[in-house]
């Protein structure tokens, strides 16, 4: 009982944070910005729905598989996160606002 | 109860192609499908326990490991691709 609220508790939040992240990834203006958005589902939302879900499979093999399936989605999701940015800073992309320290930093001597 | 969790997936994978669709670039483009493969296997999670049909587990496991390889591929051909074509652009305009 208590188990399938706190189940149902973290499935909800987990939609929610889904659901935001991609709201921003349609609606935001600009690549990093983007990125940003979807790295909310990638980290919290795949946190959130996967535990919710593994709360009802409990120790069993269907519960070490989703245990695999979040460990291996923290790992690689970052990564492809960071490497796409990559990728895009280094073709030339630039983010749609100057850094903080542009009034400051005497950027056309460079 | 998974039903809630299902129908947000499922909204938020409508957005990203939606953003895959849109995207002025072609980061944009893969950032959309990478965001699309992991909520597919978020969903392929969830539709194993409203289905209660523990196959579906192994399916999100093959389908993370291949969204994986399948973005850093894409990226690899898009660098090569961008790397080779604006030299040649540049190329035909100085001669």
């Amino acid at each position: 009982m208590i188990l399938d609220v706190a189940s149902w508790l973290l499935l909800l939040a987990g939609g929610f944070f889904v659901f935001a992240g991609g709201l921003g990834a349609l609606r935001m203006p600009d690549f990093y910005t983007r990125a940003h958005a979807s790295g909310l589902t990638d980290s919290m939302g795949t946190i959130l729905i996967l535990s919710g879900v593994a709360l009802q499979a409990g120790f069993s093999l269907a519960g070490l598989k989703l245990f695999t399936i979040l460990a291996f989605l923290l790992l690689t999701s970052p990564t492809a996160t960071y490497a796409l940015a990559n990728a895009a800073y280094f073709a030339g992309l630039r983010p749609l606002l100057p850094p903080l320290s542009a009034e400051t930093d005497d950027r056309k001597t460079r | 109860m998974y039903y809630a969790a299902t129908i947000a997936i499922l909204v938020t994978m409508a957005l990203a192609l939606g953003r895959a669709l849109l995207g002025p670039t072609v980061y944009d483009r893969v950032l959309a499908v990478n965001m699309f493969g992991t909520k597919t296997v978020l969903l392929l999670a969830v539709v194993t326990f409203l289905y209660g049909r523990p196959d579906f587990l192994d399916l999100a496991l093959a389908y993370a490991l291949i969204n994986f390889i399948g973005v850093l591929a894409v990226l690899e051909f898009v660098q090569k691709h961008s790397l080779r074509h604006p030299k040649t652009d540049q190329e035909r305009e100085r001669s």
